[in-house]
């Protein structure tokens, strides 16, 4: 993927690249320090239908949901010769009784024969994390496991 | 009534009324500076009321509002950017100086106001106000239009332009003979590409000379070096606005950025000062004769920008509807523009008519710029049908 870097001086940076269907996407880095999500409109490439002002949170988090699905869709892919194994997302939602704690405290797959093969964190993959490996706010874990172990997992994270 | 007391009550009265002025602009949406122009006037000889106590105030703030409105101007850029932004768009910017130089330095000779007055009034009609510029940029959400990129360099571009043309004009205006002119240009033009090696090599030095945790060291240090620079440039007539611009590029990175919002306050109030004390100098009763004439220049000089930003734009390989929004965005003229004319009026060397013709021209401009950059798409989608085809999904 060829992403574009522009910059705009006294303002900040652009990036961005054309999406397949023709419209342009990516975000701007403001000096300040803030992010805009960026979307131009179908007519016009070369002008914007919406610049979404977002919180770093609110960036790594649409990070997460965007780079979570596709590596969700991949394992479904890799799994679909295996029946009864689903593939699932889990955020850790602030509140939590498992933020700031480490995994292994969750005691997920002990509990319910579920795998995190990975956890999506700020645009960032951590592969097969180990039990040490301390949640935050705002992962997004990548669950493998049957219907019934998933359903149970998502109950363990939401209340412990 | 005590002299001192009679200055305050002034100030503050007029403080306050910029005050409810830039609230007014705010709310319909507008630049401030046309209203603090307009407040000027009322306050100024000739107007509604006269307000002499506060006259001498009023004149040191807005050399204070000129070298504060430079110094952040260079704090905005760093010296990278002025660089690449000169090399990728130089063509663009001597297109941008060409076509709107020439009305300006045109309507003055044509008026009889002599080189000195063509020189003046060329840089006013030249010289985007890069302030709306980008909060119009802002405002209308065109950060990450394509464009952007276009016209924020043809604003460096100028900026930079700013840079060599103030130490020249200062010359002319000293009245300095042939050869001294040429000295102090070559002086200036040493003096800033010296200032952006030592930026682009050394800025963080600099930085780190001013740069203190401590908000109230840091907001004395960088004041007190704004106005010895300026001073010192001002002494050795290479301007002092400019001797503000090259420390406000010296300063980069996380300096700047603290410096930036540190300063803002100072800024607004003494740039606000500014307009008003230019306007004060200005008499309101001298502006209807050259209304024809500011009204055909702003014509004219609205048709020049809009060419250079639609011809930059196509350049750059922009479709139709961004070349016209690059070129709308150009067109405001405000802060920089009055610098210039404030400078020549200073110095006396340009007759009192170009004051009020400048006032008339920018507070058209300031008003006329964030307009055509709102209205110049739905204007076009309501004469031009689209050409483009929507690309398939």
């Amino acid at each position: 993927m060829n992403v574009d870097e522009t910059d705009l001086p006294g303002l900040g940076r652009r990036k961005d690249f054309m999406t397949a269907s023709g419209r342009r996407i990516g975000v701007v880095e403001l000096r300040e320090g803030q992010t805009e999500l960026i979307v131009s409109t179908w007519d016009d490439p070369d002008t914007c239908q919406a610049s979404i002002p977002l919180t770093g949170d609110e960036a790594a988090t649409l990070g997460n949901l965007l780079g979570g699905q596709h590596l969700a869709m991949k394992l479904a892919e890799e799994h679909r010769e295996i029946p009864g194994i689903v593939t699932r997302q889990f955020s850790i939602a602030p509140g939590s009784p498992f933020q700031d704690q480490p995994m292994g405290k969750a005691c997920i797959r002990t509990r319910c024969g579920v795998s995190i093969v990975a956890i999506m964190r700020e645009g960032e993959v951590l592969p097969s994390p180990g039990p040490d490996v301390v949640l935050h706010p705002g992962d997004l874990l990548i669950a493998v496991g049957t219907q019934e172990g998933l359903d149970t997992a998502a109950d363990i994270l939401r209340n412990g | 009534m005590d002299p001192l007391a009679l200055t305050l009550i002034e100030l503050g009265a007029v403080v306050f009324c910029l005050g409810l002025l830039a609230r007014l602009a705010g709310r319909i949406g507008m630049s401030p500076i046309p209203l603090y122009l307009v407040g000027g006037l009322a306050f100024g000889a000739g107007g509604i009321v006269e307000l002499e106590g506060m006259k001498e105030f009023a004149h040191l703030s807005g050399e204070i509002g000129v070298i504060l409105l430079l110094l952040m101007l260079g704090l905005e850029y760093t010296a990278a950017e002025l660089f690449t932004g000169l090399r990728k768009s130089w063509q663009a910017g001597v297109l941008d100086l060409v076509l709107n130089f020439i009305p300006g330095a045109g309507l003055a000779l044509l008026l009889g106001w002599g080189p000195v007055g063509a020189m003046v009034m060329g840089g006013v009609t030249y010289i985007s106000s890069s302030g709306i510029a980008a909060k119009v940029i802002t405002d209308l959400g065109r950060i990450g239009n394509r464009e952007t990129p276009v016209v924020l360099s043809i604003l460096v571009f100028e900026d930079l332009a700013m840079a060599v043309y103030l130490p020249i004009l200062t010359a002319t205006l000293a009245g300095v003979s042939f050869l001294g002119g040429l000295t102090t240009v070559a002086i200036s033009l040493a003096v800033v590409t010296v200032v952006l090696m030592v930026a682009l090599r050394h800025g963080h030095r600099v930085s780190q000379a001013v740069h203190s945790e401590n908000s109230e060291v840091f907001l004395l240090n960088l004041l007190g070096l704004a106005l010895l620079v300026a001073g010192i440039a001002s002494a050795l007539q290479v301007s002092a606005a400019v001797g503000a611009f090259m420390l406000g590029i010296a300063i980069s990175g996380a300096t700047a950025h603290s410096a930036t919002r540190i300063l803002e306050p100072l800024r607004d109030l003494f740039a606000a000062l500014f307009f008003v004390a230019f306007g004060l100098n200005t008499d309101p009763s001298s502006i209807p004769p050259v209304l024809g004439w500011a009204l055909v220049l702003a014509v004219i000089t609205a048709a020049t920008k809009m060419l250079t930003g639609i011809w930059a734009a196509k350049r750059a390989g922009i479709a139709r509807p961004g070349r016209f929004r690059a070129g709308a965005a150009l067109i405001a003229r405000g802060e920089f523009s009055i610098v210039i004319a404030g400078l020549a009026v200073a110095s006396g060397a340009v007759p009192d008519e170009l004051a009020a013709l400048a006032t008339a021209y920018v507070l058209l401009m300031a008003i006329i710029g964030p307009l055509a950059a709102r209205y110049v798409e739905p204007v076009l989608k309501a004469f031009v049908r689209p050409v483009r085809v929507p690309a398939q999904a």
